[in-house]
């Protein structure tokens, strides 16, 4: 059995012990602490398990359907072990911050939620790796329907919202992933094994006009899941209605399983078609709409909880950056951004979360003053917020530089192409980044406060999670190569197929 | 053993306890019930220990009209297993379904399934249509009766009429399919009808009436569009336990009958078969959206399940008309039948949940179940189970079935009826999880805890880890019927 089945395991059944009547908090603290030392000690030894493979480290398999073949197979590279350190690491935090009044749903939600997000990110088997992210939906769902926050009929009215959109993206990318499987399965039988569908993509890749259909309707399906404009407007109110835990979870992980996607299945499989102008051009179209309009309307927003959910729509922006451009540092910067973001906005949801219960209220005109009395929860607040806006020495700042620059330059051509149209338009993000969270932070703590308005510091042990992820984002600010050197081997094949087609189409279109 | 004689031993089992029922009416219920469940769970243990697979060992008398192939074999299993669960359903349903009949009683309750078992199984292995009519008509006429048996209910007798009349009149025109096939190829056996009509001299337009007509007929038995209208108030009018017997049980027989029928009209060469693919397909694709659409404005969980389960017939019929599957080495009666064996746990336990709160004194409303996971948790959860698989989420076992009929429109480029099942797929997952929605929200009708036996609790719990099972590991179920394919490539 590998250690990684145990990882996607030990959640569910802390959920499912939970529901049997095991005593919550300490049944799923203790369960998540114990995973979170799991995967520290698997990504400490990763190096060492992925020394002279060319795949995936911690594999295993059982098959669970021959023709098509499907197994249940588990495995680790780089980006999966990152992917799944973020996932622990926030799951940790979000169980813990939920107070002992809430009922025990919370903690199995969360638990379904994690659990799904391992099992998406270390699925090497592409049925598995979506079945699982439905898995984390569900409960998302149930949770901001029954336990949101914000009156019965606008929660109701949320979730709908979110189940149609992230239904249909589901559905949408089914289709291009059963497409994908049987254009890459010919020799007879089908196949749902990444690796594979990945021998045959690089044996006999498909014409450039399929792989560009695919790779699109691929990319509209996970792009619904990551908020692309102009998929994103399920995004920030089902954010801003989510309970806290959830806001956290699929904000800061589950979200993350579309960009996981492109880069698992997309990048590999069709390099030609995600690369080929169209989609380019269309890509970048989009990821400008999510930095720059986006971040307009984060501006314009009146409540704390908006202004988080919205920005962190905004923010996928980048990464989508990150991804189009294909080259080493872009894509190192996006993973990390992935994994930075992940943390910053779970510690802002968390604490804006506390905020909620304190007061009762996120506007931001009526808030105000409020570091006087909690100078601890206003520094913690401060980490999330600088991080977000990148601010250098935080992890956020790590990921955009690497972003920008690697896709300022795009294998050595020297052309001023779209790319770095976009690049010089996506630059102004942090400009509004920096405008919006400075403006929150600002009428939240100074000022004068509200009569009646304050909050306490948190005590001991309710600073656990959060000093956990703010001291994540400093580390990793400071020293990005210990998550980078994790991502290695799986990134030279990446670069390689994307400079290829990148060059192929430049040839074709300079001809 | 024969199967012949378990078959023939649940018949005159049915019998007997029907004339106990007559000359002795002192008799309790609970020794009725008794005597049926055991005799099932007998004949169920025979099965599948000691029963010949073989058709030589068939009394010579029936030889020339039933041939023990795997699919017969499959479906006689699965018939057994619906009328066992179903009796049981019927035990725990007792005390407020007795309050609906004249006289307070139930014992053609349990005797009649017994028989309709019989008839089922039978069906299963007929080579011929006269077989087919006989077998099917033993079914339908017990099923008039089950259906209107809460006398007292007039949603009951509304359903009894509705279901005789429309039920009569469909057996009509299946005869009249069968008096044109005759007529076109001058044989009723499913062999000989397909040597047939491989023969261009076989008249073309008389065969294909026949097959319409046939497939009209049993288009009325599955649920089809557009024979379909029945479905909804006779679901709803039913006894639930007959509602689970008429969705799992009468659906699997209706399609053991059609996938024969159709291999033979769409025999290879077979001079009407592109006609009757082509009617297939239209079929199919209407009854998945006239299934599907019209549940999303459904407020009562058991009519809902009535329009679910058209929807589901939809699938089915367009996997028949997809014919067999390279690509998946599975026939199209496999596919049938391995969505089918997935179709009954999830439905049988969404009946037994409207059972439970049915036996609580609850309604079959949505708004019923509201809190429900607050006032039972097991159920809570086993229910959304069901409903999530048949709405066909991944790792549950309606998921497999689904993506079986997908490929197979994929493979075989059906694009507007693969549009139309992704449109039912996708309204699905709308008015299923609206339902589960509901069984989590906060507000309920009433908060005290709902009265469910041990019994119960335990039947949810197999079902529903049935489901998973099935849907995370569904490679053994697979691999029993992927067998006739094999087999048939051999002979060729």
């Amino acid at each position: 059995m590998s250690p990684l089945e145990i990882v996607i395991l030990l959640p569910l059944i802390a959920a499912l012990a939970i529901w049997l009547g095991a005593p919550a908090r300490i049944t799923s603290v203790g369960s998540a602490l114990l995973n979170l030392l799991l995967v520290l000690g698997l990504a400490w030894n990763f190096k060492s398990a992925s020394a002279g493979k060319a795949g995936f480290a911690y594999e295993s398999a059982r098959i669970v359907l021959d023709n098509p073949a499907i197994s249940f197979g588990v495995g680790a590279d780089g980006l999966a072990i990152i992917l799944a350190l973020l996932t622990a690491l926030v799951a940790f935090a979000a169980v813990w911050q939920i107070s002992a009044d809430k009922p025990g749903i919370y903690h199995i939600a969360s638990h379904l939620i994690a659990g799904g997000a391992f099992g998406a990110f270390l699925s090497t088997d592409v049925f598995f790796l979506y079945a699982f992210h439905e898995l984390a939906l569900i409960p998302t769902l149930i949770m901001i329907a029954n336990h949101g926050h914000g009156d019965d009929e606008h929660r109701k009215s949320v979730a709908w919202k979110t189940t149609v959109y992230l239904g249909v993206g589901s559905l949408i990318l089914l289709a291009g992933l059963v497409w994908l499987v049987l254009e890459f399965s010919s020799g007879g039988k089908l196949t749902f094994d990444l690796m594979a569908l990945k021998a045959q993509a690089a044996a006999t890749p498909l014409p450039e006009g399929k792989q560009a259909t695919i790779a699109f309707i691929l990319l509209l399906g996970f792009g619904t899941l990551v908020s692309l404009f102009p998929l994103h407007s399920w995004a920030a109110p089902a954010y801003a209605a989510a309970p806290t835990p959830v806001a956290m979870l699929h904000s800061g992980v589950l979200k993350k399983f579309g960009l996981y996607g492109l880069i698992r299945i997309v990048l590999p499989l069709l390099p030609q078609g995600f690369y080929c102008p169209c989609v380019q051009n269309a890509l970048l179209f989009m990821l400008l709409g999510n930095i720059l309009i986006m971040g307009f309307v984060t501006i314009h927003q009146k409540r704390l909880d908006d202004v988080l959910a919205n920005s962190s729509v905004m923010h996928m922006g980048y990464i989508f950056l990150g991804l189009s451009a294909g080259t080493e540092i872009a894509l190192r910067g996006a993973v990390l951004l992935m994994f930075a973001h992940g943390i910053s906005i779970a510690l802002l949801f968390g604490l804006a979360g506390r905020m909620r219960n304190q007061i009762g209220t996120l506007e931001l005109n009526k808030l105000g003053g409020l570091g006087a009395h909690a100078p601890v929860f206003t520094v913690l607040f401060a980490f999330g917020a600088f991080a977000s806006i990148g601010l250098p020495g935080l992890a956020n700042f790590a990921g955009e530089v690497m972003i920008f620059l690697g896709s300022f330059t795009t294998f050595g051509s020297t052309s001023f192409g779209p790319l770095q149209w976009a690049v010089v338009g996506a630059l102004w993000g942090v400009v509004m980044s920096a405008v919006y969270m400075l403006r929150a932070y600002r009428s939240i703590f100074h000022g004068t406060a509200m009569a009646g308005h304050f909050i306490t510091d948190p005590g001991w042990s309710q600073r656990v999670p959060f000093v956990l992820l703010a001291a994540v984002l400093l580390i990793a600010g400071c020293c990005p190569w210990i998550l980078l050197g994790l991502f290695k081997t799986d990134l030279a094949t990446l670069t390689d197929a994307a400079s290829t087609a990148i060059h192929s189409a430049t040839k074709a279109v300079s001809h | 053993m024969s199967v012949f004689t378990i078959e023939a031993f649940l018949a005159i089992l049915g019998l007997v306890l029907l004339m106990i029922e007559a000359f002795a009416p002192d008799i309790s219920r609970r020794t009725l019930a008794s005597l049926s469940i055991g005799g099932t769970a007998l004949a169920l243990i025979l099965f599948f220990t000691v029963a010949s697979h073989d058709t030589a060992s068939l009394p010579a008398f029936v030889q020339p009209w039933m041939k023990l192939d795997s699919l017969a074999m499959f479906y006689k299993g699965l018939a057994l297993v619906i009328t066992l669960l179903v009796l049981w359903l019927m035990h725990e349903c007792a005390p407020y379904l007795s309050k609906y009949t004249l006289d307070g009683r139930l014992s053609e309750m349990f005797s009649l399934p017994l028989i309709v078992c019989a008839g089922m199984m039978w069906m299963a292995a007929a080579t011929d249509l006269v077989t087919v009519f006989v077998t099917l008509e033993l079914v339908t006429v017990s099923f008039y009766v089950l259906v209107a048996f809460a006398r007292k209910s007039t949603l009951a007798l509304e359903a009894g009429v509705k279901y005789l009349i429309l039920g009569a009149l469909s057996t009509g025109i299946l005869v009249f399919g069968i008096a044109w096939i005759y007529g076109a190829t001058g044989s009723l056996s499913f062999e000989g009808i397909s040597a047939a009509l491989i023969k261009p001299e076989t008249s073309k337009i008389p065969a294909l009436l026949g097959a319409a007509f046939l497939l009209a007929g049993l288009g009325f038995k599955v649920a089809a569009a557009p024979f379909q209208s029945w479905v909804p108030d006779v679901y709803q009018g039913a006894p639930i336990p007959v509602t689970t017997f008429l969705s799992v049980g009468s659906k699997a027989a209706g399609f053991v009958v059609l996938t024969r029928t159709v291999e033979s009209l769409m025999v290879e060469h077979s001079i009407i078969g592109p006609e009757v693919k082509a009617l297939l397909l239209v079929l199919g694709a209407l009854t998945v959206l006239l299934g599907s659409l019209p549940a999303i404005f459904q407020q009562s969980v058991k009519r809902l399940l009535g329009y679910s389960s058209i929807s589901h017939a939809g699938y089915l019929i367009l996997a028949l008309a997809c014919g067999d599957s390279v690509r998946t080495g599975m026939t199209s009666g496999g596919i049938v039948a391995f969505y089918l064996a997935t179709y009954l746990p999830m439905t049988v336990l969404g009946f037994l949940v409207l059972a439970v709160l049915r036996v609580n004194g609850q309604g079959e409303d949505i708004r019923d179940f509201r809190g429900l996971g607050k006032r039972s948790p097991l159920l809570a959860l086993a229910l959304s189970l069901a409903l999530a698989s048949l709405a066909g989420l991944p790792l549950t076992a309606g998921f497999m079935g689904k993506l079986f009929v997908f490929i197979s429109l994929v493979d075989q480029a059906y694009w507007g009826a693969l549009v139309c099942a992704t449109i039912g797929a996708a309204t699905g997952f709308y008015y299923y999880f609206r339902t589960i929605v509901a069984i989590y929200s906060n507000e309920g009708s009433s908060s005290e805890p709902l009265k469910v036996n041990i019994a119960s609790k335990f039947g949810a719990v197999v079902l529903a880890v049935t489901i998973i099972v099935l849907g995370v590991f569904p490679k053994p179920l697979q691999q029993t019927l992927s067998k006739p394919l094999e087999v048939a490539a051999k002979t060729h």
